[in-house]
């Protein structure tokens, strides 16, 4: 078994994320639906998608690893690494960017101190570096923390969103 | 008289995520409405409506679901919530404020379709959005509308919320299906279409969420009374998402063909900070850029054709007097050479070339030859790829050259953006 990170074996995965996914496979027609739910459901334990969670995954849903990987490497969402305990996407198209998205991304890279994307020093946060609409136009400039949406920020807003996160949210995603 | 509404009518009442909220504003009734009237009077509604798909194509919805071949089945419904185009946030607003209306109508159209299964396809980002969905589709089941023997009948349909995981592509609809087979979400040639081999190689119908929320109006009201909210070409109303330099970004459900872009920029409060309209784009990042003489163009699809653009996802994307179209540009590009999926070898590497000229462009550091091999790449993009990502690549970019050429060859060689050099000194 591939062990690029050393991370933990797949024996040791949560039992209620195998029965998740046997579940989700039951759910579907083919088998093979089930493979990004799959995927979710060990990334939402776990933080990410150690590589050997291919191999859980293809074994329950009848996969190869690398039918497995092929797909789960074409979703941006997917994080092949562990990354900070919350992800923070700050959405630089075009009607963001009319109203300020740049000013307030760069803000946030100095005040994370993170350069360009990536974790801050503290493993609080991760700045996603290429981020694309996410379909909040009527509040812009907005960031995506985890699963929810703060708009209309100020670079100082942000901050204050941030701050309170950190420490209201110590151990992961907000909302779970 | 205030306009009728369809989409956004019961704004404001207590409750309508919760199944008990929706009921009380009459909600469902429209299911049981539908299985009364039989599958082929419901199809018949829906051609009356003259409803057309909301996601950006704006196909006839009773045409595209009488293309189903006859007596085969297993047959499949898509929901396509991936809403991803840039401007466009009213599927997120109809998901979240009115998810029972939602799932109404994709309970009224599986019906109709005698549908095994019905599939959400929701963008991975809206990670909020599908726990409301899942929430409101476990309400659904517990009351005895989806699953085995629907409402007493014989009728069986699972409801099933699917989450993507990051990719724009999987809003195409035939990308939508790989990607809900558990591949990489990429388009398939067509034809064949969805409606012959789609999901699992079955008859499959894909519709947007939008245009599923108007079933339950149109099985309630007839099809003459919806599409008698609109015009003749552009029937019943719309949720148009208005933002970019306004005063009141949001969305807002008007009439097609009987409201200008101008009524729309108004219901946005204007052009923000009182500034000069410059540009818009009628209808997401996709379409092509429209100029202040079009701001009475009414929004009616053919309208708009003829000013040279599109409705599309029905995204108003509006630019004051400092914006640099090169600047709008270039984002744009570079979304679309992100978001390429790669099959298509034009989409691919033009995107790439689009986009690294586009930087130097905006750079000032292009030459004016340049701007022909923009032409040329562009040319060699459109049409010459399996879906409309290598075509929309090129349609806003090319219709800001030709519509701001001066400021797209100001740009050549001067070391920096004209306009923000303007714009900053004039600040």
């Amino acid at each position: 078994m591939s062990d690029r990170d050393g991370a933990v074996p797949a024996a040791d995965l949560d039992p209620a994320v195998v029965a998740r996914i046997r579940e989700l496979r039951t759910l579907y027609p083919l088998a093979r639906s089930a493979v990004l739910p799959a995927l979710w459901a060990v990334q939402d334990r776990i933080g990410y998608l150690p590589a050997w969670s291919e191999e859980v995954v293809g074994r329950e849903l009848g996969l190869l690893p690398a039918d497995v990987a092929a797909v789960a490497s074409f979703y941006s969402m997917y994080f092949g690494r562990p990354v900070g305990r919350h992800v923070i996407q700050v959405c630089q198209n075009v009607s963001c960017a009319l109203r300020g998205a740049d000013d307030l991304l760069d803000h946030l890279r100095g005040w994370l101190g993170v350069d360009g994307e990536g974790e801050s020093p503290d493993g609080a946060f991760s700045l996603e570096g290429t981020v694309e609409c996410l379909g909040a136009c009527g509040g812009g400039p907005m960031m995506q923390v985890d699963r929810y949406s703060y708009e209309s920020l100020t670079p100082e807003r942000a901050e204050a969103i941030l701050t309170e996160i950190r420490e209201t949210n110590p151990e992961g995603p907000v909302g779970g | 008289m205030a306009e009728e509404l369809v989409l956004t009518r019961h704004q404001g009442k207590p409750g309508l995520t919760t199944i008990e909220g929706y009921r009380k504003v009459g909600g469902y009734a429209a299911l049981r409405r539908a299985i009364e009237m039989g599958a082929e009077a419901v199809i018949a509604e829906v051609k009356a409506s003259g409803l057309r798909g909301r996601g950006g194509a704006a196909f006839p919805t009773g045409t595209k679901w009488g293309f189903l071949p006859q007596g085969v089945f297993p047959r499949y419904l898509a929901v396509n919530a991936d809403e991803s185009e840039p401007g466009c946030f009213k599927d997120r607003v109809l998901i979240e404020e009115y998810p029972h209306q939602l799932l109404e109508g994709v309970l009224i159209a599986a019906y109709a379709l005698q549908a095994s299964h019905a599939f959400i396809y929701i963008r991975g980002e809206y990670r909020l959005q599908r726990e409301i969905l899942e929430a409101a589709t476990r309400e659904v089941y517990a009351a005895g509308m989806a699953g085995r023997k629907i409402l007493g009948t014989d009728w069986d349909c699972e409801l099933i919320v699917h989450g993507g995981a990051g990719a724009y592509i999987c809003g195409e609809e035939t990308a939508l299906l790989d990607s809900l087979e558990g591949r990489r979400g990429q388009p398939r040639l067509k034809p064949p279409f969805p409606a012959i081999k789609g999901l699992y190689g079955q008859p499959t119908v894909v519709n947007n969420v939008e245009t599923l929320s108007n079933l339950p109006y149109i099985v309630t009201e007839g099809g003459a009374a919806y599409a008698a909210l609109g015009t003749e070409g552009s029937p019943g109303t719309r949720l148009f998402c208005v933002s970019g330099h306004v005063e009141r970004p949001g969305t807002f459900e008007v009439p097609m063909g009987r409201t200008s872009f101008r009524d729309l920029l108004g219901l946005a409060g204007g052009v923000w900070r009182g500034r000069q309209f410059k540009a818009m784009q009628p209808g997401g990042g996709s379409m092509q850029v429209l100029g202040p003489q079009h701001l009475d163009v009414p929004l009616d699809f053919k309208a708009v054709a003829d000013a040279g653009s599109a409705l599309g996802a029905g995204a108003l994307v509006v630019m004051d007097e400092t914006t640099c179209l090169v600047d709008v540009a270039t984002r744009l590009v570079d979304f679309y050479r992100h978001e390429s999926c790669g099959k298509c070898v034009p989409c691919r590497e033009g995107t790439y070339f689009e986009s690294e000229l586009m930087h130097r462009l905006e750079e000032g550091r292009a030459s004016r030859e340049e701007l022909a091999t923009l032409a040329d790449i562009c040319a060699g993009m459109d049409g010459r790829c399996f879906c409309p990502l290598g075509d929309t690549a090129t349609w806003f970019v090319m219709s800001a050259y030709r519509m701001f050429t001066q400021e797209f060859e100001d740009h050549c060689g001067a070391g920096h953006c004209p306009v923000r050099s303007r714009v900053g000194a004039a600040a």
